[in-house]
């Protein structure tokens, strides 16, 4: 009995291999479509960042293939998962949208794992358009990727400069990961502008992936240095510890986030009344009332069981729209290799002249220098009554 | 003040630890082995306390006892299917058996509730307490999880040392043949001890939840880590040992991160093992056996 068990063992085990030779055709682009990647965090703790960045992009390549595609050519968007991890998991993401076939890649949603396929991005020659990965390093390594969002750097020194404009408080404490690239370099940069600012950080606290549930001694730290605001530049699930540690010390200062934090109302089951009043910084607020945005968030409802976009949803949507611009204005086919497209539009995205309205640009126009940074000035959201609403 | 205040964070953190590593100590007290699963049982309780509790909208209590069920179930069942068929192989086996289990449980957990975490409702309803103006706060979730695991110990000492079973446990963790000559069912008993390591296990999970109330597949695994070091500072297979191990961890954890560093807190409560164990290489309360040759 056992050794007939083997044997069908091993005999599966060699129609497997069959079976995944047989798999690895290259998949050939027979319909007349430019195949764009998406790659980002669809489960895990920053799930709903690329879910919102996949969901986006759909809706923004069904409405341009709907309304007859570029130049009689459509838009087609492919998947994959990362799970925002800064090691294998983004490369074996990275490969499989390559062997889906893509040819331009809006990736990644989070840096860490931005910084884990920039070198092979950069080696294959593969234009990249990153909705929102902001460390300083992801535009870095190659001349082949840009952003969307505004940079770490920025998005630190920003969030100094506005606390110490609207004196929002001047002693301030911070909870950041040390064990997160995102995180840490914000942290950096907000650290070196509020000193010029006159900010005075009265605590500052860290924690590491190893050790993100108690944050008990960090709340008491910045609670005892009577720190009036703290300053996270975390993602949303630790902030929603954070908040519930904060609570249950009786601490109650004011928080203030980056981008990370958005996605906080929407933890499944979390209280959003530990929420309210927290302060962030994004390019996008669901509740605007100019005409681009309204209608974004409308098609996104009603695409997506009545979920409100984040900044997110609309850094990929502006993403897909200006690739649609590129491809069309520089006459890009479907026939072209990823490379071909790259030389092409690494050129056009910088070229004097191009300029890009959307949802993110606050009005203003969107334009990119060489290094690959985007110019974008972010705007404050506060959360009230459970929701965002502009500063 | 704040001294105070990081202490009762520590005595609270470290008093979930206790709970954790009681399962690890009375599983290794009487199987000889190490479950490295267990943290993964804790975090499948955790679950089914949100999906009775929050979900299903049973009341805390009833949600805590009936993942107290299904903890047991569990807990037997891995017993049964994992365990048992190697009750004769080396130790070394059973552990790189268990560490399957604790993979197994974590990703069929991935397959059945999703990766997105969830927001755990604390099932604890009782106030916090104010000290010093409100300086100080003993949240409710501390103050229960305090009180719980001090009834665990002794209610398990007392089980142990009182009840035919109890006693049965004693005679199978200091000889396994010589209990089974004198009558014992070894087998039964080891069951037994699953069903109440596993069974603790639950009540961890809704403790360890509801002070940090974010659930996700790997909610167990670090402070299963950190509760098996606690069972071993404090004498693994000692019950209170493992209660006074757990509350030591705790506490050195939330002081070192509070007054040292936080990025070096998991690496000072390490190095106070290593200390430790240079020492005393039994532990706090270890007893020290003599091997006969």
């Amino acid at each position: 009995m056992k050794k007939f068990i083997a044997l069908l063992l091993a005999t599966l085990m060699i129609a497997g291999c069959f079976a995944a030779c047989g798999g690895e055709e290259t998949p050939e682009n027979k319909a007349n479509e430019i195949v764009i990647g998406v790659q980002g965090p669809l489960t895990g703790s920053a799930a709903q960042y690329g879910i919102a960045v996949a969901n986006a992009a759909k809706l923004a390549a069904d409405e341009i293939n709907a309304a007859g595609g570029i130049n009689g050519t459509t838009l087609k968007v492919v998947t994959a998962d990362d799970e925002a991890d800064p090691g294998d998991k983004a490369v074996s993401a990275y490969n499989s949208l390559k062997d889906q076939g893509m040819q331009i890649f809006l990736g990644t949603v989070t840096t860490g794992s931005g910084l884990a396929v920039i070198d092979q991005t950069a080696a294959d020659n593969m234009f990249q358009l990153t909705p929102s990965a902001s460390g300083d390093d992801i535009i870095e390594a190659g001349d082949n990727c840009f952003q969307i969002c505004f940079t770490d750097s920025n998005q630190g020194s920003r969030s100094a400069q506005y606390i110490a404009e609207n004196n929002v408080a001047t002693k301030v404490a911070v909870i950041y990961d040390s064990s997160d690239a995102y995180s840490t370099g914000i942290y950096n940069n907000f650290k070196a502008e509020a000193a010029n600012r006159g900010i005075e950080l009265v605590a500052e606290q860290s924690f590491t992936k190893d050790s993100k549930s108690d944050f008990s001694a960090q709340i008491q730290a910045c609670k005892t240095a009577g720190a009036e605001l703290v300053f996270l530049p975390i993602y949303y699930t630790e902030a929603s510890l954070i908040l519930g540690a904060a609570k249950a010390a009786d601490y109650a200062p004011k928080f203030f986030g980056c981008d990370g934090l958005d996605g906080l109302l929407a933890i499944e089951g979390f209280d959003t009344s530990l929420a309210e009043g927290v302060m962030l910084l994004t390019p996008f607020a669901a509740d605007a009332t100019d005409d681009a945005t309204q209608a974004f968030v409308s098609a996104y409802k009603a695409a997506y069981n009545n979920e409100i976009p984040n900044q997110f949803a609309a850094d990929a949507y502006d993403g897909v729209k200006i690739l649609a611009k590129l491809i069309e204005e520089n006459n890009i086919t479907a026939d072209m290799t990823a490379a071909e497209i790259c030389e092409i539009l690494k050129a056009a995205i910088c070229a004097e002249g191009f300029e890009f309205y959307g949802l993110t640009g606050a009005g203003a126009a969107l334009t990119w220098d060489a290094s690959g940074a985007v110019s974008k000035d972010p705007a404050a959201v506060i959360i009230e009554n459970g929701a965002y609403k502009a500063l | 003040m704040g001294f105070l205040s990081n202490l009762i964070n520590g005595i609270s953190l470290g008093s979930i630890y206790a709970v954790i590593a009681l399962g690890y100590t009375m599983v290794y007290g009487i199987a000889k082995m190490l479950n490295f699963a267990h943290g993964d049982v804790i975090m499948i309780g955790a679950y089914v306390v949100y999906l009775a509790g929050s979900k299903a909208g049973l009341p805390p209590v009833a949600a805590v006892l009936v993942a107290m069920v299904a903890c047991t179930a569990l807990g037997v069942s891995i017993e049964k299917i994992a365990y048992k068929p190697l009750r004769q192989a080396t130790s070394l086996a059973v552990l790189i058996t268990a560490i399957g289990v604790s993979y197994f449980l974590q990703n069929i957990a991935l397959v059945i509730f999703g990766a997105n975490p969830v927001n755990f409702k604390s099932v604890v309803s009782i106030p916090a307490i104010k000290l010093f103006d409100g300086q100080v706060v003993i949240s409710g979730e501390t103050s229960t999880a305090i009180v719980v695991s001090l009834i665990i110990v002794i209610a398990l000492s007392l089980f142990i040392k009182k009840t035919k079973s109890g006693r049965a446990m004693l005679a199978v963790s200091e000889d396994k043949g010589a209990a089974q000559l004198m009558g014992v069912n070894v087998n039964r008993t080891i069951s037994l001890t699953f069903a109440i390591g596993s069974a603790l296990a639950a009540i961890a999970g809704a403790l360890l939840c509801s002070a940090y109330p974010i659930l996700s597949n790997t909610t167990g695994a670090m402070p299963g880590i950190k509760a098996f070091v606690a069972a071993v500072f404090g004498g693994i297979g000692s019950i209170p040992g493992a209660m006074i191990g757990g509350i030591l961890i705790g506490v050195i954890e939330i002081l070192g991160r509070a007054y040292i560093s936080t990025q070096l807190a998991d690496a000072i409560v390490f190095g106070v093992l290593i200390l430790v164990l240079m020492f005393k290489p039994t532990g706090i309360l270890g007893k020290k056996i003599s091997e006969k040759v």
